[in-house]
C-alpha cells in the first residue's frame, strides 16, 4: 500500500552529496560519545523508538491485510464484512499516519536541541582554548567544523539514524510477512535479494572512488576561484585576463570529467536497484501464480506477498546511504570531539585584581568597580592561601622582565635573556627589525603565551601567579590587525568597557581623533560596521580601537604598530590625546615609525630577540649605535 | 540560460525519450501482472503466466537499460551545463572593471561561481532523472487506470486536488521559514567567524563571557527556527498518507464490489491500487518541483545579474583603427579639469576635484596626502582602471578613453597598494609582468626592486613555490617582488601606491637609487607616506580632500605650503639632512 513511506520531503539528488564518503577513525567510541548526548533525554529517544516500531509495523499490517480482506471479504461478497475490515484498515493507517508524524516532530525537536548543545559546548571550549590553537590552525579549519561537521551530525541525528531503524524494520519485517505467507516464494525472492545487495556494494564502492576525486578536483577549483577573484584587480593591472581563463578552463574540463563519472554511478544505482525490484515483482507473479493454480496459494496471499516484495527493495537502498551518511557524520564528530578534547588554558593563578578605596580612618576597602575615585591593587594570598589570608598590594605598573627566554616551537629561540625594568608612568618604547621579538613581549606580558625559562613580574608578582582574566583586565593592548564586530560604531568602542556610557564613549571617541570621520558617517555612531570593518579604511578603524582601548582605561597600555596604517598628521593630532592616555600609567610601544618612538621615556632596540641598546632617544642618538643608524635610514629595519 | 546547454540540448531530447520509454514499461508491468492473476491463474494456464512472466523481466531489463543510459546522459548534460555556466561567469568576470568589481564583493563572486552553480546543476540532473518522469508517470498512470475502470478513476480526480492544495500550502510556507533558517545559520557563522578572528581582542579584553553568550543567543535562535521549519515538513508525511490510504480504501470499497459483482478482475484491482499509487506519488513529485525551482530560481538570479553587468570600462567600439594600435611610449600624463567620484559610496561629495596636473615623461613625482585624501583615486585614473566623471585624462597627449584598454595597461606599470601574489613559483609571478622575459631580465628587474638577494637565499631561488596568496614571503619582501613583477614589464609609467610601506629607508633608498640609474625614462608616480621617500622628486603633489594644495619641490612647499609643513614637521624631517 504504502509504497514509498522513506522518501523525504525535500529530494536530495541520488548520492550528489559527496560529503558522504569520508571513514571515521574509531566508529565505535566516537558512536557512542556522540549518542551520550542524548542521555539526558532518554525518555524521548525511547519514545521515539516505539512511535517508529508503530509506524512500522502499521505499514507492514497495512500490506498484510490485503490477504484477508481479498480472501474473505471481496472474493466471497461480504460487504458488511468489507466496511467493518476497512474500518479496522483505516485505523491501522491511521495509528500508522499519527506515529509517523509524532515521531517526526520528537526526532527534529531531538537532534535540534542536541546539535544546539553540541555547538555551545564547541564554542566554550574553543573560547578557553590557548593562543597557540588560533594561530596554528587555519581559520576555514576551525569553520568548517561548525558548518560542515555540525551539520552532518545533525542530519545523522534527525535524519539518518531514524530512516536506518525504520528502513531496517522494513525491510526485516518485509522478509519476515513473506516468510509467514510462503516460504517457497520467499525463497526465489532471497535469491534476487542476494543480487541486489551485491548491486548496490559494487556500485557504492565504484561511486565512492568518483566522488572522492571530484572532492579533490573540487578544492584545486575553488581555490583557483577564490585567487582568481581575489586578485582580480592585479589580473586587470597586468593584462592577465587571458591566462587565467586558460588556466581555468583546464580545471574546470578536469573537474567536470570527474564530476560527470561520480554523477553517472551514483545515477546509476536507482535505476539498476528499482527494477532489479520489479523482476521480484515479476517472479513473485509468476510462481505466485504457478503456486496458486497449484492450489497451494491463494489470491488473497498472493496480492500480499506482491506488496511487500514491492517494499523491500527500496530499504536496501536506504540502509547503504544512511550507513555512508553515519559514518561520515561520526568522522565530523570525531574532529569535533578533538577540538573540544584539547587542553584548555591553563591558569593556576590565585592573585585577583581588587579595586579599592581609602576610607575614612585610612585602610582599604572594597568598593564597587565602577566607583571613580577606585584604586586598584592586587590581593595576593599568603602562604598559598591556607589560611585565606591576602594581603593587598597596589597596582603602579612596575613590568620586570628578569632573564626571560622564549619559543614558540621549541626549536627557534625569539627571545634571549632579555632583562627590562619600566618603572611607573613610563613609557617604553620597542624598536627592531620583524621578527626580532617585539610582538612576542607582549604576548609574553599578556599570558598569550608563558615564558620558558626567567620570569616576568608584575609590582612585584610572577604574572603566572596572577589570574590571567584579571591580568589581562589590566592590561590594554591595541594591535595593527585591529580587528571590529558587526555593530555600531559605539558597540564596538563600548568593547573596550561594557558599562561605558554613550557620552564616554563619545569623548573618548574625540580624544582618540576618531570622531570627525565617525561624524560623517551615515548614521554616526550607530551606523552599523561590517565583520572586520570592511566599510572604513586601515586608518579609520585604527582610531576606533584606539578610542575603545581608551575607554577600557587600564592601568598599563600596550600598543603594537597602532598607528602604522594611519597618516603621520593624523597620528601628531591624536598624538595629543594618546599622550594624555600616557599620562601615568606605564606603556609599552611597539613601532616601525620612528616619529612615534622619539616621545618615549626609553627607548629599547631589540635584535634577534636581545636588547642592543637601551635609552632616550637623546642619548642613544648620542651614542651612534644601531638606534642612531635606524633614524638615519642607513640600516634595515626588514 | 538555455545557451550554456550548447552541445548538450541534444541529451535532453534523449533523457526524454528514455523517460518516456522507461515510465511506459513501468506502467505496462501492473498491467502484465493483472493478466496473469485475472487470466493465468484463472484459466490455470501455466505456460501463459510464464509468458507474461518474460514479459515483465524483459521489460524490467530494459528499464535497467535505459536508466544506465539516462544515468550517464543527464550526467553528461548536467556537468556540461555547469561548466559553461562556470566558464561565462569567469569569462565575464574577468571582463569586470573595478568598479564591477566593487559594486559585488568578492566573496559574493565567489558564492556564484561556485554554490549557486552548483545548485542550477543539481536542479538540472533532479529534473532529466526523477523530475522529467512525474508527469511522465501521472499521465501514463492517468491512462492505464481510466483504461482498467473508468468509474474507480473519478477517485482520482478528488484525490489529487487534495494533495496538491495540502502540498502547494505547505511547501510555500516551508519556503519562508526556510530562508529565516537559512539567515540564522548565516549569523551563527559570521559571530564564530568574527570570534575567530579576533580572539585574541577577545582574551584581552576578557570578553569570553560575553562573547559565549552573544553565541548562546545566536545558536538557541538557529534551533528554534530549524524546529519550526522542520516542524513544518513534519506535516507532508502524514498528509500524503491520509491521501494516499484514504484513496485506497475508498478503492478496496467500490473496487471490492466492482470484482464481486465481475465487473472487473481481482487482478485488475490489485493492478489499479498500484497505479494509484504512482499516479500521488507522481503529484508529490511534481509539487515538489517548486520549492526546488524556487532555490534554483534565486540563484539563477544571481548568475544572471553577474552575466548582466554592463562592464563600464571597456574598448570604445568606434576606436579609429590607427588609435587602437597606439602605444604608450613617452609617458607623458595629463590631468585636465578632472572630477572623480567611486559611484558606489554614498557620500555626495566628490572624490577629486578639478585636478589640474602635468607630468612629463621621466619625471619622479611623488603625491603626498592625508588618509582618505584621494591619492589612489588619482593614481587608478591613468590605466583606466575608474573613468573620470569629467575632465580628461591624457598620455602621450591622447585620451585613455581612446586607447586600446590592453595597449594602454601594458604601458602602464602599477604596483597596488594591497599585494598579492598568486600561487606558483616567484619566476611565474614575476613573469605575469612580461612572460617573454629571459632568466637574465627577471634577475634583473628583481635586483633593481632589491629582491634579488633575499629570493636567491632561499633553497630554491627563483622556483620557489609560493602559496595561495604569497605567504611564506614578509611583507616587505612581497612588496618588493611587486615592484619588480611591475618593472619587468618595462612601462613607460611606473605608479607605486604605497608600495614601500613595509620596506625600512634604507632598502627603499636602494630602489629609489636603482630607478634613477636603470629606469631613467620612465615617468614614476609614487605615493607614500614618509617624507624621506619622496624628498628627491622632481615633483611633489600634495592633496588634501580631493583637491591639488600644492605642486613644488620638497624645498619649495616646505617654505611655502602649510599642510606640506605640517605633514614634514609630524615626521620630523626639515630642511637639513
Amino acid at each position: 500500500m504504502a509504497e514509498n513511506r522513506q522518501a523525504t520531503p525535500v529530494p536530495r539528488g541520488p548520492g550528489a552529496d559527496p560529503r558522504s564518503y569520508e571513514r571515521p577513525k574509531s566508529f565505535t567510541a566516537s558512536l557512542s560519545r556522540l549518542l551520550k548526548y542524548l542521555d539526558k533525554s532518554k525518555v524521548l529517544v525511547a519514545l521515539v523508538l516505539v512511535l517508529l516500531f508503530l509506524s512500522s509495523a502499521s505499514m507492514l499490517a497495512g500490506s498484510y491485510f490485503l490477504k484477508p480482506l481479498i480472501n474473505q471479504y471481496i472474493i466471497p461478497g461480504d460487504f458488511a464484512g468489507l466496511a467493518g475490515a476497512l474500518l479496522g484498515l483505516g485505523c491501522i493507517y491511521l495509528v500508522g499516519v499519527a506515529a509517523s508524524y509524532l515521531q517526526s516532530r520528537l526526532t527534529i525537536r531531538l537532534a535540534q536541541r542536541t546539535t544546539n548543545i553540541i555547538r555551545a559546548e564547541l564554542f566554550d571550549k574553543m573560547q578557553a582554548l590557548p593562543l597557540k590553537f588560533f594561530d596554528t590552525n587555519t581559520h576555514g579549519e576551525l569553520m568548517s567544523r561548525y558548518t560542515n561537521d555540525v551539520d552532518n551530525v545533525q542530519l545523522m541525528l534527525e535524519q539518518s539514524l531514524t530512516q536506518l531503524v525504520s528502513s531496517v524494520l522494513t525491510f526485516g519485517g518485509s522478509i519476515v510477512m513473506m516468510i509467514i505467507l510462503s516460504p517457497l516464494l520467499f525463497a526465489f525472492t532471497a535469491l534476487v535479494l542476494v543480487l541486489m545487495i551485491f548491486m548496490s556494494s559494487r556500485i557504492g564502492g565504484k561511486s565512492r572512488t568518483y566522488f572522492q576525486k571530484q572532492q579533490a578536483l573540487l578544492g584545486q577549483l575553488n581555490g583557483n576561484i577564490e585567487e582568481a577573484i581575489g586578485g582580480l584587480k592585479e589580473v586587470k593591472v597586468f593584462n592577465h585576463e587571458e591566462a587565467m581563463k586558460k588556466d581555468f578552463d583546464k580545471i574546470n574540463e578536469n573537474f567536470r570529467g570527474a564530476a560527470t563519472k561520480a554523477n553517472f554511478y551514483a545515477g546509476v544505482i536507482m535505476p539498476i536497484m528499482g527494477n532489479l525490484n520489479n523482476i521480484v515483482y515479476a517472479g513473485t507473479a509468476v510462481f505466485g501464480g504457478m503456486l496458486t493454480i497449484a492450489g497451494r496459494f491463494d489470491i488473497g496471499s498472493l496480492a500480499a506477498f506482491l506488496q511487500y516484495s514491492r517494499q523491500v527493495g527500496m530499504p536496501i537502498n536506504q540502509i547503504t546511504s544512511q550507513i555512508n551518511n553515519i559514518l561520515a557524520a561520526v568522522a565530523g564528530a570525531e574532529r569535533i570531539f578533538d577540538v573540544m578534547d584539547r587542553e584548555p588554558e591553563i591558569d593556576e593563578g590565585d592573585v585577583t585584581l581588587l579595586a579599592v578605596k581609602k576610607n575614612a580612618v585610612g585602610d582599604l576597602v572594597p568598593v564597587e568597580k565602577d566607583d571613580k575615585a577606585k584604586l586598584w591593587t592586587w590581593r595576593v594570598p599568603i602562604d598559598g592561601g591556607k589560611n585565606g589570608e591576602t594581603e593587598l598590594v597596589p597596582l603602579r605598573g612596575d613590568v620586570r622582565f628578569e632573564n626571560v627566554c622564549f619559543s614558540y616551537d621549541g626549536k627557534k629561540t625569539v627571545l634571549k635573556n632579555l632583562s627590562l625594568h619600566a618603572l611607573p608612568g613610563q613609557t617604553i618604547a620597542f624598536v627592531g627589525s620583524t621578527g626580532a621579538g617585539k610582538t612576542t613581549i607582549t604576548n609574553l606580558l599578556n599570558r598569550f603565551y608563558d615564558v620558558d625559562s626567567g620570569r616576568i613580574t608584575y609590582d612585584g608578582i610572577d604574572v603566572r601567579r596572577i589570574r590571567k582574566d584579571d591580568l589581562r583586565h589590566s592590561l590594554g593592548m591595541v594591535l595593527q590587525d585591529t580587528h571590529l564586530f558587526t555593530g555600531s560604531v559605539m558597540e564596538n568602542i563600548r568593547y573596550g568597557r561594557l558599562d561605558a556610557t554613550d557620552e564616554e564613549c563619545v569623548t573618548t571617541a574625540r580624544a582618540a581623533s576618531a570622531s570627525s570621520f565617525i561624524e560623517r558617517l551615515p548614521e554616526g555612531y550607530d551606523t552599523v560596521i561590517s565583520g572586520d570593518g570592511a566599510n572604513l579604511s586601515q586608518g579609520q578603524r585604527q582610531l576606533l580601537a584606539i578610542a575603545r582601548d581608551y575607554v577600557a582605561s587600564p592601568p598599563v597600555l600596550i600598543l603594537d604598530e597602532a598607528t602604522s596604517s594611519i597618516d603621520t598628521r593624523t597620528e601628531h593630532l591624536i598624538a595629543r590625546g594618546m599622550d594624555a592616555l600616557f599620562e601615568g600609567r606605564t606603556a609599552f610601544v611597539i613601532a616601525h615609525r620612528l616619529s612615534t618612538v622619539r616621545r618615549a621615556n626609553a627607548i629599547a632596540v631589540l635584535e634577534h630577540g636581545e636588547i642592543i641598546e637601551l635609552g632616550s632617544h637623546e642619548s642613544l642618538l648620542e651614542k651612534k649605535g644601531r638606534y642612531y643608524e635606524l633614524c638615519m635610514g642607513v640600516r634595515e629595519l626588514d | 540560460m538555455k545557451l550554456f546547454l550548447g552541445k548538450y540540448k541534444k541529451h535532453i531530447l534523449v533523457c526524454v525519450g528514455l523517460m518516456m520509454g522507461d515510465v511506459t514499461c513501468t506502467m505496462l508491468m501492473p498491467m502484465l501482472m493483472a493478466k496473469i492473476v485475472d487470466i493465468g491463474v484463472a484459466t490455470k494456464d501455466v505456460a501463459y503466466i510464464s509468458r507474461m512472466g518474460m514479459g515483465m523481466v524483459a521489460l524490467a531489463l530494459l528499464c535497467i537499460a535505459i536508466g544506465m543510459l539516462n544515468a550517464k546522459f543527464s550526467a553528461e548534460a548536467s556537468q556540461g551545463f555547469a561548466a559553461n555556466l562556470r566558464k561565462a561567469l569567469f569569462n565575464k568576470i574577468q571582463a569586470f572593471s573595478f568598479s564591477n568589481i566593487d559594486r559585488f564583493s568578492a566573496p559574493s563572486l565567489v558564492t556564484r561561481l561556485t554554490s549557486d552553480v552548483t545548485q542550477l546543476q543539481n536542479t538540472l540532473l533532479m529534473c532529466l532523472r526523477m523530475l522529467l518522469r512525474a508527469p511522465l508517470m501521472l499521465i501514463a498512470a492517468i491512462i492505464f487506470a481510466v483504461s482498467i475502470n473508468a468509474r474507480l478513476s473519478l477517485v482520482i480526480v478528488v484525490a489529487i486536488p487534495l494533495l496538491v492544495i495540502g502540498i502547494i500550502l505547505v511547501l510555500r510556507t516551508a519556503e519562508r521559514l526556510f530562508s529565516a533558517m537559512q539567515r540564522k545559520i548565516d549569523a551563527l557563522n559570521g559571530t564564530v567567524q568574527e570570534n575567530l578572528v579576533a580572539i585574541r581582542v577577545v582574551k584581552a579584553f576578557v570578553r569570553e563571557a560575553h562573547e559565549k553568550s552573544k553565541f548562546k543567543k545566536s545558536n538557541d535562535e538557529l534551533t528554534q527556527s530549524a524546529i519550526n521549519a522542520g516542524n513544518l515538513i513534519s506535516m507532508m508525511m502524514p498528509l500524503m498518507m491520509f491521501v494516499m490510504n484514504g484513496a485506497m480504501i475508498a478503492v478496496i470499497w467500490a473496487g471490492g464490489k466492482m470484482v464481486h459483482a465481475g465487473g472487473m478482475g481481482t487482478g485488475a484491482l490489485i493492478s489499479f491500487i498500484s497505479y494509484l499509487m504512482e499516479i500521488l506519488l507522481s503529484v508529490m513529485m511534481f509539487s515538489m518541483v517548486f520549492i526546488l525551482f524556487a532555490r534554483a530560481e534565486a540563484c539563477g538570479k544571481r548568475i544572471v545579474e553577474v552575466l548582466d553587468t554592463k562592464i563600464d570600462i571597456s574598448d570604445r567600439a568606434l576606436l579609429p583603427s590607427k588609435e587602437k594600435r597606439a602605444l604608450v611610449s613617452k609617458g607623458r600624463i595629463e590631468f585636465r579639469n578632472v572630477d572623480f567620484k567611486y559611484s558606489t559610496e554614498a557620500m555626495a561629495h566628490n572624490v577629486l576635484s578639478c585636478i589640474n596636473l602635468t607630468i612629463e615623461p621621466g619625471e619622479f613625482v611623488a603625491i603626498v596626502g592625508g588618509t582618505g585624501s584621494g591619492k589612489t583615486s588619482l593614481v587608478s585614473l591613468i590605466p583606466r582602471l575608474y573613468d573620470v566623471m569629467a575632465g580628461q585624462v591624457l598620455v602621450d597627449d591622447v585620451d585613455v578613453r581612446d586607447y586600446r584598454i590592453e595597449n594602454l595597461r601594458s604601458g602602464v606599470g602599477m604596483v597596488l597598494q594591497k599585494n598579492v601574489l598568486f600561487s606558483g613559483s616567484i619566476r611565474e609571478n614575476l613573469l605575469w609582468g612580461d612572460g617573454n622575459a629571459s632568466e637574465e631580465e627577471v634577475a634583473e628587474a628583481a635586483r633593481n626592486a632589491q629582491a634579488d638577494d633575499f629570493v636567491r637565499s632561499f633553497p630554491e631561488g627563483y622556483a620557489t613555490e609560493l602559496g595561495q596568496g604569497g605567504v611564506n614571503v614578509s611583507g616587505g619582501q612581497k612588496q618588493r617582488l611587486c615592484i619588480a613583477r611591475a618593472i619587468l614589464k618595462k612601462p613607460a609609467i611606473l605608479i607605486l601606491d604605497d608600495s614601500t610601506s613595509a620596506v625600512d629607508t634604507a632598502t627603499e633608498t636602494k630602489i629609489r637609487a636603482a630607478f634613477a640609474q636603470k629606469l631613467k625614462g620612465t615617468t614614476i608616480l609614487m605615493i607614500a607616506q614618509r617624507i624621506s621617500s619622496v624628498r628627491d622628486a622632481d615633483k611633489i603633489v600634495v592633496l588634501d580632500e580631493g583637491k591639488i594644495v600644492g605642486i613644488g619641490t620638497h624645498e619649495d612647499l616646505f617654505s611655502n605650503n602649510a599642510i606640506y609643513r605640517d605633514i614634514c614637521v609630524s615626521q620630523q624631517e626639515g630642511l637639513s639632512a
